[in-house]
């Protein structure tokens, strides 16, 4: 008798299989694919401290491709880049921050601990829906031929589409305003190249996160080393891109083209164009996290946080299955899901959330995404700008015409300041 | 046809693995997208999958989909796009996402 349907071997389902498998449940672990990570894209990092309380050493084992070392943010405008680049050897070892990989080879890894700890993995196999008795899921339909699964407790790990979630109810059909589509492009370069371009040594990484680059669309840029190729690409608001009648590649190739950007990608053949859809409401559009019978978790759950310098993902999908597997037990035998919520509350899944629930509508913000670059590269030019003979201006009178210049008034930079001030406090 | 910055689209999607299911996994029904003003798949979708046609409908293929599901976030009009998964163990196959 199967006890537990994970739906998605992504991160939040392999998580959530360990642990359910763990304590001794059967759990059967549904992936579409053909592997785990073969449906998969991301930004770039996984930060995997989530993982140091059931998987002792992880990073010994890890697939990583680098581990990230260096952090930069960039703003851009036509012709001008102003970075903010940070360094730390603690970063280059045990116990780490954060790792660049690949979603096939991470996935798969973390799917492999499930299978490991004693879940089921079964691939190539759609949930096509839910069997429902009452008000209660007591499983899912499956695109193989003996058909339907069930079992006390399913789990939707089903990626930010999820179908699931939608046909509980729990998800809008369409929510395009909370949807961001990042697009990427792996391209190849020499092991030694990517070192010398990016200042970096044996398995240090790099990761450069982007404003301005998106032609006023809300959204963001981002660099990042692989062993021996480099991930460049974008992550745009859908609604916005839909209505700008712009193509995501194109902005991608506006990237690589700037003078920034193009001494890190010049000569590099592209590998791999990938593209996926990533969950950025934040709190205050998460859907419900379960419904009698199932869990919902990841990017179901759009436990995606999107908030400016914080850009992060698969530590939420992990964190999330983790208290779904968990508690898996418990739920069944009370046939009571609130212990699942309850169980985030106290963790950083719905803790940070719920601290930076205001960043997502500032950091996609009509003036940080449009006006503000202009004004920060206005100003660091003016700074930096030796206009001998002619004496140095003022900073204010650089800030008052940086503002004046990007159509910004010195009350917008008071309230913004005071906004970012109470949303990232 | 070549992108500015010098990849042909079919290069770029040359790139990418897809395991083509017999079945297609996303519907389209033209004649509701007749009345659609926008036509926002047409250059919403990653994969440029979606071409207008000179009647006014659209003419699309499944094949080479990254499955991210823009298309149907960005449709409007209610019933023009059916979006499903592809069959288990079809369609795309990222290797370096």
């Amino acid at each position: 008798m199967t006890d537990v349907i994970v739906v998605g071997a992504g991160p939040a389902g392999s998580a959530a299989a360990l642990l359910a498998a763990r304590d001794g449940l059967d759990v059967v672990l549904l992936e579409r694919g053909p592997f785990p990570g073969s449906k998969n894209a991301y930004g770039g990092v996984v930060y995997g401290r989530v993982l140091d309380e059931v998987l002792p050493n992880w990073w010994d084992e890890v697939p990583v491709q680098r581990w990230v070392t260096r952090r930069s943010t960039m703003v851009l405008t036509e012709g001008r880049a102003l970075t903010v680049d940070f360094r730390s050897t603690d970063w280059g070892k045990a116990p780490y921050n954060g790792c660049t990989t690949f979603r096939a080879d991470f996935d798969s890894w973390l799917a492999g601990k499930a299978v490991e700890a004693g879940a089921q993995l079964v691939t190539s196999t759609v949930a096509t829906g839910l069997v429902v008795e009452g008000d209660r899921v007591v499983g899912v339909r499956t695109d193989r031929s003996d058909g339907d699964l069930r079992a006390p407790l399913v789990i939707a790990a089903d990626g930010v589409k999820s179908f699931l979630a939608k046909e509980a109810v729990l998800l809008p059909r369409t929510q395009a305003k909370h949807l961001t589509l990042g697009v990427k492009e792996v391209l190849s370069l020499p092991r030694e190249v990517i070192d010398e371009r990016f200042g970096v040594r044996g398995n240090e990484g790099v990761d450069v996160e982007i404003l301005g680059c998106t032609r006023g669309i809300p959204g963001g840029g981002f660099v990042y080393t692989n062993r021996d190729s480099i991930s460049v690409g974008v992550v745009v608001s859908v609604e916005h891109l839909a209505a700008a009648k712009v193509r995501a590649e194109d902005l991608v190739a506006d990237l690589k083209a700037h003078p920034a950007v193009a001494p890190w990608v010049e000569g590099a053949d592209l590998k791999e164009y990938t593209a996926h859809l990533i969950p950025e409401g934040g709190y205050d559009h998460l859907p419900p996290l379960s419904t009698p019978g199932m869990l919902v978790t990841g990017d179901a759950a759009g436990l995606c946080l999107a908030a400016g310098i914080w850009l992060e993902g698969v530590n939420f999908a992990i964190g999330s299955g983790l208290e779904a597997g968990r508690h898996a037990r418990r739920i069944i035998e009370t046939r009571d899901e609130k212990p699942y919520r309850a169980a985030l509350e106290e963790t950083f899944v719905l803790q940070d959330h719920k601290r930076l629930r205001g960043a997502p509508g500032v950091v996609l913000s009509e003036r940080v995404q449009q006006q503000y670059p202009g004004l920060i590269a206005d100003l660091v030019q003016g700074l930096f700008t030796v206009t001998n003979p002619t004496a140095k201006p003022g900073v204010v009178k650089l800030l008052r015409a940086a503002a004046k210049n990007n159509g910004v008034k010195l009350r917008h930079l008071m309230t913004d300041g005071l906004r970012g001030g109470k949303v990232f406090r | 046809m070549t992108g500015y910055d010098g990849i042909s689209f079919d290069d770029r999607m040359e790139t990418v693995e897809f395991r083509v299911a017999e079945r297609a996994h996303i519907v389209v029904d033209s004649d509701v997208c007749r009345s659609c003003t926008t036509k926002a798949c047409v250059t919403a979708c990653p994969a440029n999958l979606f071409a207008p046609t000179s009647d006014g409908g659209i003419l699309f293929n499944y094949e080479q989909c990254f499955e991210c599901g823009t298309c149907y976030q960005v449709c409007n009009a209610e019933g023009a796009l059916t979006w499903t998964y592809p069959d288990g163990g079809h369609g795309v196959v990222f290797r370096h996402g």
